[in-house]
């Protein structure tokens, strides 16, 4: 790498020198790589907007959609997602604090400042695998229109989420779960609700107190709410249950929020583990001594800009999906 | 590698004694941002909901600004690009910003064309 041809024109950065940016081979690859790879997210971010803008009066908000923080009940909304991001800038922090301690040749320190980087990636990834069951899982179920439009529940006098159960009625039906070995050809039925769509329209008819809350957004940032009787006809147009989201139905509204959802933070999941992955080939590498060996630690420095990347974008996947 | 570090951050107003030191003044001052906005994304300040600048909500504006200030912060001192050579910065950095520029403003703007053919034009979607 350190090879050099002695010409006469060595001296001279504009005739070519040496060095013009003073990088070497495999920084100046891994920043051609983040370079192309910030694209790509910027693609998919854009992409997003694309669609919100596309649907901006009935796009989900997302404060309502991520509400949950594990262990503990109740409505917290953005308080879990901050935690990650301050994980992942932690883990940023002693990424760098690693390459430092690399500058100056102190390999006890960068083995820990490693281990405690590669940490800081696990609970990132985990935390992450947690929200995605958690919005997989669902909140408070919802029915679909013919239209493929979203219709919620809210309770007249307080105006909080209903769940399903707080009104359908069970009603004696036999409902059999259509099988693959039953269908014609790949035909299969995703999942079977808890309620089916029956007993969610005789029970909202029953309960008096129960709402419908449409996708559109009105003037105060809020989901419109109907009234009973536009509740009534609304709901007559409704085809099925939906609990929970996947690519094809989304309980929290318009369905390519999920489906940016899952694209995004999954694309984005797959680079912090990746990044762990390759933290801890290093790990080992340092603790070979391969470093020590080969008299710099320019390699931690490489896998730390992939690393700090991957929190350069989580950045930007914070606001766009979870504050904007 | 370079081994000479610059220490200063919000251009000179704040110098650090070590790298290590630097590190930890970025950490906080990052961490200061993101708690800013957690802040004002839970309390949403009516002030700034319902003023609108180029057909965003304020708020909105503050929130990517920020953004963007701590994508500075992480790309100079945490990928220490501050340290890097500027011919070998601004390659890296206004690349991407001129491609992304152009990808943001011509998606958006046809997103809304999009979004008036949906509300003015013969059709039906929301139903």
């Amino acid at each position: 790498m350190d090879t050099t041809v002695t010409t006469g024109s060595e001296e001279s950065v504009w005739g070519g020198g040496n060095r013009p940016l003073n990088a070497s081979y495999g920084k100046m690859m891994m920043w051609f790589f983040i370079v192309s790879d910030a694209l790509t997210f910027s693609g998919f971010l854009v992409s997003y907007g694309f669609s919100r803008f596309k649907f901006i009066e009935t796009w989900p908000i997302a404060d309502e959609v991520f509400t949950h923080v594990p262990f503990f009940h109740g409505n917290y909304p953005m308080i879990y997602v901050a935690f990650m991001t301050f994980i992942l800038i932690m883990s940023s922090v002693t990424m760098v604090l690693a390459v430092d301690a690399g500058h100056k040749m102190k390999k006890n320190r960068v083995i820990w400042y490693m281990f405690a980087t590669i940490i800081g990636g696990a609970i990132f990834v985990g935390s992450q695998a947690w929200e995605w069951a958690t919005f997989i899982k669902g909140d408070f179920g919802a029915v679909e229109t013919k239209g493929g439009r979203i219709l919620q529940f809210v309770h007249a006098d307080t105006g909080e989420r209903a769940a399903l159960a707080d009104f359908a009625q069970t009603l004696p039906e036999d409902r059999v779960k259509h099988i693959k070995s039953e269908g014609v050809w790949y035909m299969q039925e995703g999942y079977k609700t808890s309620y089916s769509l029956n007993e969610v329209v005789e029970g909202f008819k029953a309960s008096p107190n129960i709402l419908i809350r449409t996708e559109t957004i009105n003037e105060e940032g809020e989901k419109t709410v109907l009234d009973r009787s536009g509740s009534l006809a609304k709901l007559a147009n409704a085809t099925q249950v939906v609990e929970g989201a996947n690519l094809i139905h989304n309980e929290y509204g318009s369905r390519l929020f999920a489906d940016f959802f899952f694209f995004i933070t999954g694309f984005h999941g797959f680079h912090v583990f990746s990044g762990v992955v390759i933290n801890i080939i290093i790990f080992f590498n340092i603790i070979l001594g391969t470093y020590e060996r080969r008299g710099h630690y320019e390699m931690v420095e490489k896998v730390g800009l992939y690393w700090h990347f991957v929190d350069l974008v989580w950045v930007f996947v914070f606001t766009f999906f979870y504050l904007v | 590698m370079a081994h000479d570090h610059k220490l200063e951050i919000f251009r000179g107003l704040w110098k650090f004694k070590s790298n290590v030191q630097k590190i930890w003044g970025v950490l906080a001052f990052l961490s200061l941002v993101t708690a800013i906005e957690v802040i004002l994304g839970i309390y949403k300040p009516a002030v700034l909901t319902q003023n609108y600048f180029i057909g965003m909500k304020l708020l909105n504006w503050i929130f990517i600004i920020l953004t963007l200030v701590k994508a500075y912060y992480i790309a100079w001192d945490f990928m220490h690009l501050r340290d890097e050579k500027s011919s070998l910065r601004r390659a890296i950095v206004w690349t991407p910003i001129f491609l992304i520029c152009y990808l943001i403003f011509i998606l958006l703007f046809e997103a809304d064309y999009i979004y008036t053919v949906f509300k003015e034009g013969y059709l039906s979607w929301n139903f």
